[in-house]
C-alpha cells in the first residue's frame, strides 16, 4: 500500500514547532509482531492536546510539549529535564500500513500501533485439493 | 546540596555518551530508524525553589501513582516505586527492535534545602509527572522590613 500524508493529529496554534535542537529525544520501545509494530514511548507531561503525531510518506514524527504546573518566578536549582519540547521522528519500513495507526496517551506513555499491510501479513496458504 | 541524588548505575558511561554524540553527529536531529536504539536515571529530576516552597518534579511517565512511594527523613526526600514492563514486551513471538524505557523498580533521593519544612507536604500526579511541594519554613520566606 502506498504511504499516504495522513495526519493524525492536527498541530494546533498553541502547539508551535518546537527549535529541533532544543528538544528532548523520548525514550521508546518498539516491538513487533506478526500484526505489527507497537511503538510505546515516555512522554511525561504531554497531554493529549499538546501531542502531534504526523505521517509524511515513510517519515513518523512525534512532538510533545510537557506542562508542569509551577510558579512563574520559579528558580531551578537541579535540571535533568532541559526542554519540555519532546521530539523523535521514524522511518517506517513499506510493508507497515500508515494510514491504520492507533494511538492512545495514558499517564505520559504513547503507544502507537502500526499495523502491517494486508499483503505483508503472514500467512498460510490452503493448498486445495486437485 | 542537590549533589546527594543518585545518578542510575551505568557501568560505561563514556560509551554511552560517545554513542549520542556519534548518534547527534551522524544523523540528522531526532531523527532515527524505527528499529534501532538509545540510554539514563530513572526518574529523570528538576528542583526548583518560589520564595514560599521547594517544588520537586520527578518525571514519572506510565507509573501507577498508587505504587509511588515519597518519604522525607533528614531532609532527604525519597521517591520510589516500581514500572512494571509492559505486556507487549513479554509476548511470545515478538521481537523487540528498542529498549530504551526503563523498568523495574527506582529510588532516588534528593536532598532538600535547609529551609524546606518536611511537615508541609504536598504531592500530585498528572500526565506522568509527579510534582511534590514543600513549603519553606516561615521564618525563611523573604519579608519586607519597613524601616521605621
Amino acid at each position: 500500500m502506498e504511504a499516504t500524508n495522513t495526519s493524525i493529529a492536527k498541530t494546533t496554534p498553541s502547539n508551535p514547532p518546537p527549535n529541533v535542537n532544543q528538544s528532548a529525544t523520548p525514550s521508546v520501545d518498539i516491538t513487533e509482531s506478526d500484526s505489527g509494530i507497537t511503538l510505546l514511548a515516555d512522554l511525561p507531561g504531554v497531554s493529549k492536546d499538546r501531542l502531534t503525531i504526523k505521517v509524511e510518506g515513510d517519515s513518523l514524527q512525534i512532538e510533545g510539549r510537557a506542562e508542569i504546573d509551577v510558579a512563574e518566578n520559579i528558580e531551578l536549582l537541579h535540571s535533568e529535564v532541559r526542554s519540555p519540547y519532546f521530539r523523535r521522528a521514524f522511518t517506517l519500513s513499506r510493508d507497515l500500513d500508515p494510514g491504520k495507526i492507533e494511538a492512545t496517551l495514558r499517564d505520559g506513555v504513547l503507544r502507537l500501533h502500526i499495523p502491517k499491510a494486508e499483503a505483508a501479513q503472514p500467512r498460510r496458504i490452503e493448498i486445495k485439493a486437485g | 546540596m542537590f549533589g546527594s541524588y543518585q545518578a542510575a548505575g551505568s557501568l560505561f558511561p563514556e560509551v554511552t555518551w560517545l554513542q549520542q554524540q556519534l548518534e547527534e553527529m551522524f544523523q540528522p536531529a531526532g531523527v532515527s530508524g524505527i528499529r534501532s536504539l538509545a540510554r539514563g536515571a530513572f526518574p529523570a529530576i528538576n528542583v526548583g525553589t518560589t520564595a514560599d516552597s521547594v517544588e520537586v518534579i520527578a518525571f514519572v511517565p506510565g507509573v501507577d501513582p498508587k505504587e509511588i512511594e515519597i518519604t522525607i527523613e533528614r531532609g532527604l526526600l525519597t521517591v520510589a516505586g516500581e514500572r512494571a514492563s509492559d505486556p507487549s514486551q513479554r509476548q511470545s513471538g515478538t521481537n523487540a527492535y528498542a529498549k530504551e524505557r526503563f523498568a523495574g523498580k527506582f529510588r532516588r533521593v534528593v536532598s532538600l534545602p535547609e529551609d524546606a519544612d518536611p511537615s508541609k507536604v504536598n504531592a500530585k500526579f498528572r500526565d506522568g509527572i509527579l510534582q511534590v511541594t514543600v513549603a519553606k519554613s516561615e521564618s525563611s520566606k523573604p519579608r519586607r522590613i519597613s524601616v521605621g
